[in-house]
């Protein structure tokens, strides 16, 4: 396990539904931690931890730019 | 393998080009609409109508069908997903004037949306966009080169040139200039800075140069802290918010449950794609966010930073502030504020009591030397100091007590009538005493007092008219002094001789009583009456321990933001309960009329769905131009 935090930002986030739709599916990747995942709505960023051993902070990008969503730039912290 | 790998990446490049057409695709439907309408209308061309009304609708439903697929496949039944199968439904029924309009006036509506809410965030991403993004960093070579400032780590050296910011908190290491620590303070009068002075991220060098050595960098800065903060604020969620998401996750999917049996129930196709459109739950979802967002925005521009929207829920119900003096009510700086002297030889008693008083780091003491500023000090051959009560001293072989009436009781000091006339005249005027006695004799008299922060008294007469009943004054001074600045500034109750923990246990009783509670302090001391109350507020100067144990804090130590702060979470707390209103009520409404009037159909649902989500957010951005 090596657990690291990310902040995502995005594109402004506008419509209520994709909040929902982003936290599903970053969650639904092996590897994010399930609760820690947060859609942060007005300031359009998305934090979680993950096991950097299980999944990249590429995958959670691409998993978020699949659905639509501009990535603008991440952050990956040690914890 | 390979070529279903490629086919899906064709699919998905397909999509995302769709999406971000978006606008193209709005705008030209809506051509299309207007085309179609008036090739049916004006020239009775009925093919010409339905094709392009056709064509409109299948252009329009490309996104949003895109939208409710992705959202599909990770379990989610979005708005999108029922606008989807109204308008296919809508579309199979070959009703395409309804299935383009649906489709334009969603698009549309998203369009605007997304303009006006990044009106609300505005406020926010001002404050954001302060944040400093790059540094002159000592490179190893010696020469200072431009780095983006998440490559500056602590212990880095840094250049800083007239018109730059400020990149990190950090320590002047050489150099001389003026800094605007606007952002930090919210004090725009700049402040000077030379060797070992502080600097602060995100503050801006007027003129002059520095290097500086970088102390904390990114969020651990001050100004990172403070950005940190208002943004966890913005998106932070009340029980109630918490609720309606919870009831969102599941309205969705209720709404096509209902849709789906009220066909199978009815056979009336048209009423139950009507349902799925009239259900979406824009409004409801949006509503309370966006109050949040203006709100906090708005605290953010006029120096005061909101914790989120419980905070905001808290204060706009408070019935009892309460007040630490020194420091808030007053300025925290004692001063010398009405003297007597019994002797000619003034200049002898004031170089006396300046060269004793210089012996002592009691705030008494530093008045009077400040006070008595430059004089001649002279040599002080031995002092005592009477725990409580003051110090006596030998100058030139005289015997000289400063202290207050005990001390001079001590040293059988005999009092004039006038000297005791005087005295209590002093006390009455809410001063601290300090009397000195040369060789037995009274020769001088000096009240201290701290100063009430000008405009006090107004702010606070705001504070009531905005509903708050009781203004309590609680201090470690004794009662006299306190009585009388409560008497002085119009408060219901004063408490003196309060220690820390008093203050607390005070609170606490205020609480248990059933009183909604906001504690008002600077921070440093009473940090946990700060935490206890249901509001703790600080008057911080952008220190850490204000930032980070206060619910509210006020900038740059400025009184005059109370009233603003509680007059705006008032309005704040209001607008979300508009929009609630407004949401459930636009539902309720529609709900009713589908049922019971002749008149509903899709397109009028869709029109009045999107007009309740763009009334919803300006009625939140209302908030940005609040004022007291």
């Amino acid at each position: 396990m090596k657990v690291k935090g990310a902040t995502i930002q995005l594109e402004t986030l506008a419509c209520p539904s994709c909040v929902q739709k982003i936290e599903k599916a970053t969650q639904s990747l092996a590897g994010v931690d399930k609760d820690s995942v947060k859609v942060m709505f007005n300031s359009s960023k998305v934090k979680f931890d993950f096991d950097a051993e299980k999944v990249s902070i590429e995958d959670v990008e691409e998993a978020i730019t699949a659905l639509g969503y501009v990535v603008i730039k991440s952050q990956v912290k040690d914890k | 393998m390979l070529k279903s790998y490629n086919a899906e990446k064709t699919v998905s490049v397909l999509q995302r080009f769709i999406l971000s057409k978006k606008n193209h695709i709005t705008l030209i439907s809506a051509i299309l609409i207007v085309f179609g309408f008036i090739s049916g209308l004006v020239f009775h061309n009925e093919t010409a109508a339905v094709w392009s009304l056709a064509i409109a609708s299948l252009l329009g439903i490309a996104p949003i069908a895109i939208q409710a697929y992705q959202a599909l496949r990770v379990r989610v039944v979005s708005i999108d997903v029922l606008v989807t199968v109204a308008v296919t439904g809508a579309f199979l029924l070959r009703n395409f004037e309804e299935s383009a309009i649906v489709t334009f006036l969603f698009l549309f509506g998203a369009f605007l949306e997304q303009r006006t809410l990044n009106k609300t965030r505005s406020a926010i991403k001002e404050l954001t966009e302060m944040a400093p993004e790059s540094a002159l960093k000592l490179m190893e070579n010696g020469e200072f080169e431009e780095v983006l400032v998440d490559d500056v780590d602590v212990g880095d050296i840094l250049l800083v040139k007239t018109g730059a910011k400020v990149p990190v908190d950090g320590t002047v290491l050489s150099g001389e200039g003026h800094v605007n620590e606007a952002s930090i303070t919210g004090e725009s009068v700049p402040v000077g800075k030379k060797k070992d002075s502080g600097v602060y991220a995100g503050t801006i060098l007027e003129n002059g140069t520095l290097q500086i050595v970088a102390d904390r960098v990114g969020e651990d800065t001050t100004f990172g802290k403070i950005i940190e903060l208002v943004e966890e604020a913005q998106d932070s969620k009340s029980e109630a918010e918490r609720f309606i998401d919870r009831f969102a996750k599941y309205y969705t999917p209720a709404v096509l449950g209902l849709a789906i049996v009220t066909w199978l129930v009815s056979r009336d196709v048209e009423l139950a794609i009507t349902l799925l459109v009239l259900g979406c739950p824009g409004a409801l979802v949006i509503g309370v966010p966006v109050s949040n967002v203006a709100g906090i925005g708005n605290g953010a521009r006029h120096g005061v930073l909101l914790k989120g929207s419980e905070v905001i829920g808290d204060f706009s119900r408070v019935d009892t502030i309460v007040f630490d003096k020194t420091g808030t009510l007053t300025i925290g700086n004692p001063e010398v504020a009405d003297k007597e002297f019994y002797t000619d030889n003034v200049r002898e008693v004031l170089a006396y009591l300046a060269s004793v008083e210089k012996e002592s780091d009691h705030p008494l003491a530093r008045a009077i030397v400040e006070y008595i500023g430059d004089t001649t000090v002279c040599r002080v051959e031995r002092t005592d100091v009477v725990k409580g009560a003051g110090i006596v001293a030998y100058i030139d072989g005289h015997r000289v007590a400063v202290g207050n009436v005990a001390l001079m009781e001590r040293e059988n000091i005999h009092l004039t009538d006038k000297a005791r006339a005087d005295i209590a005249r002093f006390e009455k005027n809410g001063n601290s005493l300090v009397l000195t006695s040369v060789d037995g004799e009274l020769r001088a008299l000096m009240g201290i007092r701290d100063q009430i922060r000008p405009g006090v008294k107004e702010d606070l007469q705001k504070l009531k008219r905005l509903g708050v009943k009781n203004l309590v004054v609680l201090s470690g001074d004794n009662q006299g002094t306190v009585d009388l600045v409560a008497a002085e500034l119009g408060l219901t109750e004063a408490h003196g001789h309060m220690l820390p923990g008093d203050k607390s246990k005070y609170i606490e009783e205020l609480k248990s009583k059933g009183h909604i509670v906001a504690f008002v302090g600077d921070g440093v001391n009473d940090s946990p009456s700060l935490a206890l109350a249901q509001i703790g507020i600080a008057m911080g100067s952008g220190t850490d321990v204000a930032i980070e144990t206060s619910d509210v804090v006020l900038m740059n130590s400025d009184f005059s933001r109370l009233p603003h702060a509680l007059g705006l979470t008032k309005a704040t707390a209001a607008n979300m309960h508009q929009n609630i209103v407004i949401a459930v009520g636009v539902v309720l409404v529609l709900l009713a009329s589908v049922f019971l009037s002749e008149w509903m159909n899709m397109s009028i649902a869709m029109l009045v769905h999107e007009a309740s989500i763009l009334v919803v957010i300006l009625n939140g951005m209302r908030l940005l131009r609040y004022r007291l």
